[in-house]
């Protein structure tokens, strides 16, 4: 503010604290920016939501670790659809059995109006689901576990079918003239992780000799990376290697940039160094299963089945993938990535 | 508080009682609970109130043979992995042999044993401390459940087996739940109440109970008045692969299939929960009845953080720091307690 001194006469002091107040908005953005950012914050907590309906409970417990980026997506997807149908949203996750089925049952003792579950660990949710069913609180199951979802009394469920996102996978190498693949699981013994490797086998065609698949330590960055390396080292036929998560795809490019050879790199989901490998050429595909869609679809088709008894696709699981992106779409998605939404 | 009591003249009975160990552990608990009964609601209904005590049971039947082992003196790090083993071993044995399912359940007795016996026997050979010893076994068993699973089962979870015959009956001892006018008590209650009843009575009614403290407070002086250290310490870690049985079997039989990569990182629980309970790291003195209240702190603390809705991003953090206050109150209510005549 200027710091001159005017006293206005009386009449004009409406006029002039209207005009300082013009000097003091003209100097701020309109759109964007944090005070926008905050305005949907205080939208969101005033109760800014799109519905009439009244304030229902919705939990969702994962068997995600600590600090995933890819679950910070489901979730993000979770919050945002609990904002606009006027839902509080609680969120646990648990890597270990034992202690998700605790955190479900801590969701139902808290008499929530709805459930979301990830069904990793398949039988080991049907006791604690079956209580579920007997409180009477509808449940949806997301991400893993297609194939127990109906048999636990799951009303519908959302995600993408590993095999087939394999297949997807393997058809689109093929269309690309890959001839020698290296598949990179990261977390051995996980049995989604298989079934994409196999799934991309099958759907490449190629034979076992052409399609390797390398067990690597997922928690141990360096050591995948040597791993991989190792291996490209080991072997001159590989011409590709196909990860099978965002942080996995980022330690694979540097292990094919150490191996200077030109070796594409493919991987299922998406992340930053993913997007930026799409754009440079570095990446040449990512198979997306859109977790967003999978925490914001969970929350929303809850709220609609409690507010107008609606299921989509009639109960058939609903799939969120395989999204096949190349370099076409990493200009859109760099801005997604950017705010953790893709 | 107890400032009143700690004065010069105090009765012998008060005295004693304030001597005990897991009188700061008691404190803590009380607090804990009151905390989480003043901030999350839920936390006080009868159904959550199961839910904390099954919580607090699965770290509990770990913590009585963890503790005694402490108060011995020594270390075991494979306690967390040694679950999983009796609870694939069970699984997988009743499965390929098509046995009746009581058949796993004793071959697993005698693999959990047989890996007590072998820290135990490591341990007197080799005179390595048991920290180093235990680690090895973490490593190897970690390794095996993943590689016989793999090999057994051909995937890295094991096969369900509740179609076979005697799965009910286990079901019945290991896993079974009595609901009286809303509160569900898990079997796993009543093992971790048993376990800790023998573990007192022998820890402070039998002459192998003086043998513990012997050990731990002071090897080379137990061993020259006639304690077999050796012995004594062995037979601690068959406790450890007794605890690591039951409850085994009862993530087994509550939760049909077991995860082979599962139980890392629980011996730091277990250890923790014996700690507030008044043990001390180095040996020679503690309580079983105090693992118990260490248990019910950890399992108010893991379920409570959830039911007061507090975000889970955090939740890690507040348990850390509930348990070093935990642990703090313990040692300033044991300093207090020993101070003035005795």
């Amino acid at each position: 503010m200027s710091s001159t001194r005017f006293r206005p006469s009386r009449r004009l002091r409406p006029v002039a604290a209207a005009l300082a107040l013009m000097v003091a908005v003209a100097g701020c953005s309109s759109t964007g920016g944090r005070r926008a950012e905050e305005a949907r914050a205080q939208a969101a907590a005033a109760g800014g939501s799109a519905v009439t309906t009244p304030r229902w409970k919705v939990a969702m417990v994962t068997h995600a670790g600590p600090g995933d980026a890819f679950w910070d997506s489901v979730r993000k997807g979770a919050e945002q659809a609990a904002a606009k149908d006027n839902i509080t949203f609680l969120y646990s996750n648990d890597a270990q059995t034992q202690n998700q089925v605790q955190l479900v049952q801590a969701a139902i003792d808290q008499k929530v109006d709805g459930l979301l579950v990830t069904l990793a660990k398949g039988d080991a949710m049907a006791d604690v689901l079956g209580k579920a069913k007997a409180a009477g609180i509808p449940v949806i199951t997301i991400n893993s576990g297609q194939e127990y979802s109906r048999k636990f009394g799951a009303l519908t469920h959302i995600g993408q079918d590993e095999t087939a996102a394999g297949q997807a996978a393997g058809a689109e190498l093929a269309a690309r003239g890959r001839r020698n693949v290296l598949c990179v699981i990261h977390e051995q013994g996980n049995v989604g992780q298989e079934q994409r490797c196999s799934g991309a086998q099958a759907g490449s065609g190629l034979a076992g000799g052409a399609f390797q698949v390398l067990y690597v330590d997922g928690v141990n960055m360096p050591d995948a990376r040597a791993a991989v390396l190792a291996k490209l080292q080991a072997d001159p036929a590989i011409d590709t290697v196909l990860t099978l998560s965002g942080p996995m795809a980022a330690t694979g490019l540097q292990a094919v940039q150490d191996s200077h050879r030109g070796i594409e790199l493919d991987t299922f989901d998406l992340g930053p160094q993913v997007v930026a490998g799409l754009k440079s050429g570095g990446v040449g595909f990512a198979v997306d299963q859109q977790p967003y869609l999978q925490g914001y679809e969970g929350v929303d088709l809850l709220w609609l089945h409690r507010s107008n008894l609606d299921m989509l696709g009639g109960g058939k699981p609903v799939a969120t993938g395989p999204q096949i992106l190349t370099k076409d779409n990493a200009d859109a998605l760099a801005e997604y990535v950017a705010r953790g939404t893709r | 508080m107890t400032t009143d009591l700690l004065v010069q003249d105090r009765p012998a009975a008060v005295r004693r009682l304030l001597a005990r160990p897991e009188l700061g552990a008691l404190i803590a608990a009380v607090a804990v609970f009151l905390v989480f009964a003043a901030v999350a609601e839920p936390f006080l209904r009868v159904s959550s109130l199961g839910t904390v005590l099954y919580a607090a049971s699965t770290i509990g039947i770990m913590a009585v043979p963890v503790s005694l082992l402490m108060i011995g003196g020594e270390f075991d790090l494979s306690a967390g992995v040694l679950v999983t083993t009796a609870a694939l071993t069970s699984s997988m044995v009743s499965y390929q042999f098509t046995a009746v399912t009581w058949v796993g359940v004793v071959v697993s007795l005698a693999v959990t044993l047989a890996v007590g016996w072998f820290n135990g026997w490591m341990l007197g050979r080799t005179r390595l401390p048991s920290f180093i010893v235990t680690l090895g076994t973490f490593l190897m068993l970690t390794g095996a459940n993943l590689g016989v699973t793999k090999l057994v089962s051909g995937t890295v979870s094991t096969k369900p087996i509740s179609d076979m015959e005697g799965f009910a009956s286990c079901r019945w001892l290991f896993a079974s739940e009595v609901t009286v006018g809303g509160l569900t008590i898990k079997a796993t209650v009543w093992w971790w109440l048993g376990l800790l009843a023998v573990g007192t009575w022998v820890l402070l009614r039998t002459r192998f109970g003086n043998w513990i403290f012997a050990v731990g407070g002071d090897a080379a002086a137990a061993r020259a008045v006639g304690v077999p250290v050796a012995r004594t310490k062995t037979v601690l870690y068959l406790g450890v692969g007794f605890g690591a049985w039951v409850l085994g079997q009862h993530l087994l039989f509550s939760f049909d299939t077991v995860q082979s990569g599962e139980g890392v990182g629980n011996e730091l629980i277990y250890i923790v929960a014996a700690v507030i309970g008044g043990c001390l790291i180095t040996g020679g003195y503690g309580s079983v009845a105090g693992s118990a209240l260490g248990a019910l702190i950890f399992g108010m603390a893991s379920k409570g953080i959830v039911y007061a809705q507090w975000n889970p991003d955090w939740f890690k953090f507040f348990l850390g720091a509930m348990l070093l206050l935990a642990a703090l109150l313990n040692a300033f209510v044991k300093r207090r307690a020993e101070r003035g005549p005795r």
